[in-house]
């Protein structure tokens, strides 16, 4: 340790802090401005970016002792040049929805900080510069670069009563995340927690002993060293109702690279220190089954005893009988692992209650009630026992539906009987939550001679890891979703989830949808070739629409505007179509390509109930407070719950106060997941303020259309009636709740097993370098019927973000197990790579949803990675059925 | 617990080297990911550390009798704001692409090329620069070519009681550098080839002298002498023109998870062809 004096945020100020510690560290964990965000530790997220002598750098890279004598500006500052053009920022990011989940927002702010400071009015492509060191998954970038050229940005005026449906009003948890004050789930922690840091299997399959754990534990200056044996309750947890295959800690056999091992809990210093090799830990490598194809092959070991073949499930669809037709189409697809790359890894600490039974944690989730019902069961203790109470959320994609640092914290903080903390590492949330499922597809599609499609055939195996996960939702969301959102009378549908020693597949935006849509888009743009039809063409003759009878023989009533989107955009497509021609006519080396996708999906679990329930209460005090268990993980639904509740009620959505996703506070709410929060729960927050109105009609005897007024405890109901509050025997409390209506699917895959379902199309313009195989997308146009835009920035924002994942996935998204575990050789997007998107909002109203309202989360990221892949296909001429195209992959099939 | 030495001056410094073994810390960029990487499987260990950011006088990029000295803790940002004339340009070049801002303000060249990985982008520019690197050691200074310095895959020639403490590079008349870097996205990439190059050019037009190099071909950039040969006496404007498969004897691609080895030598050869065929 030594003393080290600074001026931080314009004050001086002096530490001790450990001279080699990265100056990030010492900046959260011993200054307390956790507004500094920790992503990866090594220079690649700039979610630490931080100013040093007024330019900006990584905190992470920056040894303590360095900061002697500097002047640091972090996202805390306010007073000063920083202070001034910060809040200047902080204003713009507001408006122009440039926080999503926040986590990357104070690394942005600090560079975009750098460089307004160095050039008040800076290009576009300046502030691209400006930010290209820091990562943000959420976003697309756009509205970030938008936020910092908005010299002058102008505060949106609170929308009145009635009015907040469609309005693009500011997120109202984006103050905290501008200000640095919001709590991610490192960011909180009680004082007197220890540390847990888990010891995790180099081996992708191994059997292994331990040898005297009380001995290292005494030699490492531990509290405990956790194992299996020290799981009270049941040492399984697991996504499918009946397969919890996932130990919390391994019992003498771990299944992929990353598999928890052993936990070390005692102070920071300590855990840290540990060398893995210094545990008595033996292992005995085993062959492991890398992939599918290994996996089953007839003489591949078989991983778990429940599972034959190492088949976990099989899913499929019927429908007529496939047959070749004037057209026909075919051929074989592979994806990649792909990771969620939130920037922020999963991080919490557990509170055990001083009876033994009770349990709280704080952590990031997007799943509450699940995770307490997977951690009592882990503790053996009823759910009630268990209170989850979710920190911010820094991104989550369905990355953050499993559990993670959960079971782990409370078996720690049980055994202890302390309270536990952890944060994981980059690499260590890279190894060992889940992934996007990698997919083998051989496809087949035929037309009639007027680009009719006649029937459809799909065959995938997904590689669902080491355990289930979200495997199941393999076998039913995949085949209802597979061919497309086309007519199409014949169809024969199947795909499997397969386990093998990689990383454990599970739930990521879009779920094996936009695999499947890779396949598919393929072999529509095969027909159009053949049949010498436009691409657009050929896709408008065959969108689903109003009336027409899906795959699964659901009839759509209402809310399927995909025609409306390809037809808003047809003048694009065509000045697209004229460019590209122009500019490939002198056959340069650098060729443009357009291509073109659609996608449908449903919204909310695949046949399954799934509930959202909600409470609003007006109390004596006047103060109105929506308990809303919807966690809001950055897509902005405590916004957008709070904009429909309060148009239900009638009362403006300033005077809303909020309790937000804790288990012991709010109702279940369901997941945040399957594009089902504004569907669901948004149904769900309308009737609580429907519910809540009716019943102060009702007390005030007034009719259906009273406007409501409400000053202090004084309730004005019409222009006649007063309601005082503060009369009242009891506060006013509703609830209401919602549950999509499904049916099961038959044996043939038959059935309802949506509500609704979102639409979308959306075209792209690429370049290709020839000589290089790199391909540049130039720009995308994007048109989804959404039912009811209820707040249009948040709307554009997850479809910038879903876009930005989508190119990723299509071009440089690769995670392989051990060797891209980190955010270098893992790429995501940068603010470099995410081209100019325009994005047409078709409203076709969903009458189940919440004014009309339906799911986007998801949607948008599906037709992007098939739209770019025919871009490339019209510039090159080569279709790629293998994806990321990386440039050496394309290089290789022009050659 | 690792040691933590931040000596003021440069004799010190040589002291607590040549005393201990220390790993020596500049800006930190690549000393800080790779203890990350070690920590995240179980290897929380590190050297004690040497650093020299506290020892004045070693930013300093300065015009000599022979060329230019640019001390050890110079760092990508200050190269690109350096008044330097065009041989620069493509050393210039690669500090705008390495990593973002924050590492461009706080990575040094010297650290890039001490870590000597195939992929460090300021590598193939030195070699291009005909650079040579100041050692120095309580025995005394030494000055080695970087080709001499580089001894393989991220190994170096420094003895265990030296530093680095700047580079050298030679003047040489009408010569323009230059630079091109191939990654699979924009910002932030490590790359999966790159050429450098400087020219120098006579009255008439004519390559006077080529030096050209390849990054991420081989453990070690290369300068590609069979090239440089071919390329002297002729048009510059033709020098593109000249770029042939068998220039590239002596670099041995490899496949990893960015591209496969056929890729890198094919690429190579067009980013050969465009760094000849821009000018200035
Ligand atoms: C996010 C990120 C992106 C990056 N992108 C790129 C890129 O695009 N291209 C690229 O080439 N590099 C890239 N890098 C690496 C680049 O930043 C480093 O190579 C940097 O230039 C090293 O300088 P440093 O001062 O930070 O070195 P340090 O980390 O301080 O040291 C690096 C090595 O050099 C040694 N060393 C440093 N100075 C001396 C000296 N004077 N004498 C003896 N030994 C010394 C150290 O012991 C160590 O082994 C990236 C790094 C990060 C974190
Ligand atoms: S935490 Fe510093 S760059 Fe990611
Ligand atoms: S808002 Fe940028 S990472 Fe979430």
């Amino acid at each position: 340790m030594i003393d080290i004096a600074f001026t931080l945020n314009g004050a001086p100020c002096t530490v001790s802090a450990p001279p080699f510690a990265p100056l990030s560290d010492t900046l959260r964990e011993r200054l307390g401005l956790t507004g500094t965000k920790e992503g990866c530790n090594a220079g690649d997220c700039g979610a630490c970016t931080v100013l040093v002598d007024g330019a900006q750098a990584c905190a992470c890279l920056i040894p303590s002792a360095q900061a002697q004598g500097a002047q640091i500006h972090t996202v805390e500052a306010t007073q000063g040049a920083v202070g001034a053009v910060l809040a200047r920022l902080r204003a713009a990011f507001l408006v122009h929805g440039a926080a999503q989940c926040g986590i990357c927002s104070p690394g942005m702010l600090m560079a975009a900080v750098d460089l307004l400071l160095r050039d008040p009015t800076p290009d576009r492509a300046a502030v691209r510069d400006a930010l290209g060191g820091v990562l943000c998954r959420c976003t697309g970038y756009a509205k970030i670069l938008d936020a910092v050229l908005d010299a002058a940005p102008q505060a949106i005026a609170p929308p009145r009563a009635g009015e907040a449906v469609g309005a693009s009003i500011a997120r109202l948890d984006g103050v905290a995340k501008l200000d640095g004050t919001d709590r991610f789930g490192a960011d909180e922690a009680p004082v007197d927690a220890l540390w847990l840091r888990v010891v995790r299997s180099p081996h992708a399959s191994a059997r292994f002993s331990l040898g005297d754990l009380e001995a290292a534990r005494h030699a490492l200056g531990l509290e405990a060293i956790l194992t299996a044996a020290d799981v009270p309750g049941v040492n399984a947890f697991g996504i499918m109702p009946n397969l919890k295959d996932q130990p919390v800690l391994a019992d003498g056999l771990v299944r992929f690279r990353g598999e928890a091992v052993l936990g070390l809990v005692g102070t920071r210093e300590a855990v840290a220190a540990v060398r893995d090799a210094a545990l008595p830990i033996t292992w005995h490598p085993l062959p492991a089954l890398h992939g599918t194809a290994a996996a089953s092959a007839e003489d591949a070991p078989q991983l778990h005893a429940h599972a034959p073949g190492n088949l976990l499930i099989e899913g499929g669809l019927n429908r007529g009988t496939p047959a070749r037709d004037v057209a026909n189409a075919e051929g074989r697809f592979t994806t990649a692992f792909v990771e969620h790359a939130y920037i922020e890894p999963e991080a919490g600490y557990a509170q055990p209650a001083p009876d033994g039974i009770g349990m709280e944690i704080f952590a990031c989730t997007q799943a509450p009630y699940m995770d307490r019902e997977e951690t009592a069961r882990v503790l053996g203790v009823a759910e009630d026992a268990v209170r989850i109470r979710p920190s911010a959320c820094g991104g989550g994609f369905g990355g953050k539906l499993d559990v993670s640092v959960q079971p782990l914290l409370a078996v720690a903080a049980r055994k202890l009987n302390r309270p536990v903390r952890i944060v994981y590492s980059r690499a260590e949330s890279m190894a060992s939550t889940t992934k996007r499922h990698p997919a083998r597809i051989t496809a087949r599609m035929a037309a009639d001679a007027e680009g009719r499609f006649t029937s459809y055939e799909f065959d995938a195996d997904f590689n669902t890891g080491a355990y289930a996960s979200w495997g199941a939702t393999v076998a039913n969301r995949v085949p209802v979703h597979a061919g497309g959102p086309y007519r199409i009378a014949n169809l024969r549908n199947r795909a499997r989830a397969i386990y093998t020693n990689d990383t454990p597949a599970g739930a990521f935006r879009g779920f094996g949808v936009p695999q499947a849509a890779i396949a598919t888009e393929s072999l529509v743009d095969d027909l159009a070739e053949q049949l010498g039809l436009d691409r657009w063409e050929i896709r408008r003759r065959n969108a689903i629409g109003r009336g027409d009878t899906t795959h699964s023989g659901q009839v759509l009533h209402a809310s399927a505007g995909l025609p409306e989107c390809l037809d808003a955009l047809k003048p694009a497509w065509d000045a697209m179509l004229a460019q590209v021609a122009a500019h490939n006519a002198g056959l340069p080396r650098v060729r443009l390509g357009a291509g073109i996708a659609c996608m449908w999906y449903g919204c909310g679990n695949t046949s399954m109930s799934n509930p959202s329930r909600m409470k609003l209460t007006l109390a004596r005090d006047g103060t109105l407070t929506l308990f809303n268990g919807a966690v809001d993980i950055g897509q902005g639904s405590t916004t957008v719950m709070a904009q429909i509740c309060a148009d239900a009620l009638g009362l403006p959505l300033r005077q809303f106060r909020f309790v937000l996703g804790d288990t012991s506070r709010t109702y279940d709410a369901g997941k945040t997941s399957a594009s089902r929060q504004t569907f669901v729960s948004g149904r769900a927050a309308m009737e609580t303020g429907l519910a809540l109105r009716r019943r102060i009609l009702a007390l005030a005897n007034a009719g259906e259309d009273a406007v409501l007024a409400l000053e202090g405890t004084q309730l004005r109901v019409g222009d006649a009636r007063v309601i005082d509050l503060a009369a009242l025997a009891e506060d006013l409390e509703a609830e209401g709740r919602y549950d999509p209506a499904t049916t099961a699917l038959d044996e043939n895959g038959q059935g309802t097993p949506y509500a609704t379902y979102g639409f979308a199309a959306q075209i792209a313009l690429v370049s290709v370098d020839t000589a290089l195989g790199v391909t540049k997308v130039r720009r995308i146009v994007a048109a989804q019927d959404v039912g009811r835009a209820v707040n249009p920035t948040l709307v554009l924002g997850q479809i910038h973000g879903g876009i930005a994942q989508g190119l990723g996935l299509a071009l440089m998204e690769e995670f392989i197990p051990g060797r891209t575990e980190n955010l270098h050789d893992y790429l995501i997007p940068t603010a470099g790579d995410v081209p100019e998107i325009d994005v047409h909002l078709i409203e076709d109203p969903e009458p189940e949803g919440p004014y009309g309202a339906k799911g986007v989360g998801e949607p948008a990221l599906v037709p992007t990675a098939p739209a770019i892949l025919s871009a490339i296909r019209h510039a090159t001429g080569i279709t790629m059925r293998q994806v990321p195209v990386l440039p050496h992959r394309l290089w290789e099939q022009m050659q | 617990m690792t040691a933590y030495h931040r000596p003021t001056t440069l004799q010190d410094a040589l002291a607590i080297r040549a005393g201990a073994d220390v790993a020596v810390l500049a800006g930190g960029t690549d000393i800080f990911p790779a203890r990350t990487a070690r920590a995240a499987w179980g290897d929380p260990t590190h050297k004690d550390v040497l650093d020299l950011s506290a020892i004045p006088g070693l930013r300093d990029i300065d015009e000599t009798a022979a060329g230019w000295r640019i001390g050890c803790l110079a760092t990508w940002s200050s190269l690109m704001r350096a008044k330097l004339p065009p041989i620069f340009d493509g050393l210039k070049a690669a500090a705008r692409e390495v990593g973002g801002m924050q590492v461009q303000n706080r990575g040094t060249l010297v650290g890039n090329l001490v870590t000597a990985s195939p992929a460090g982008d300021g590598i193939p520019n030195l070699l291009a620069l005909n650079a040579t690197v100041e050692v120095a050691s309580p025995r005394g200074l030494r000055v080695l070519p970087v080709a001499v310095f580089l001894t393989g895959y991220r190994a170096t020639a420094l003895a265990a009681d030296e530093l680095a403490t700047a580079l050298h590079v030679p003047r040489l008349e009408n010569a323009q550098g230059g630079f091109r870097k191939l990654g699979a996205r924009h910002y932030l990439v490590i790359s999966i080839a790159m050429a450098a190059g400087v020219i120098a050019t006579d009255a008439a037009g004519r390559v006077a002298e080529a030096r050209i190099a390849l990054g991420a071909c081989s453990a070690v950039a290369q300068r590609l002498p069979l090239l440089e040969a071919a390329l002297r006496g002729v048009e510059r404007a033709k020098a593109a023109q000249l770029v042939q498969p068998h220039h590239l004897a002596g670099l041995s691609p490899i496949d990893d998870i960015r591209a496969t080895a056929a890729y890198r030598r094919d690429a190579a050869l067009v980013l050969l062809r465009d760094l000849l065929e821009a000018r200035g």
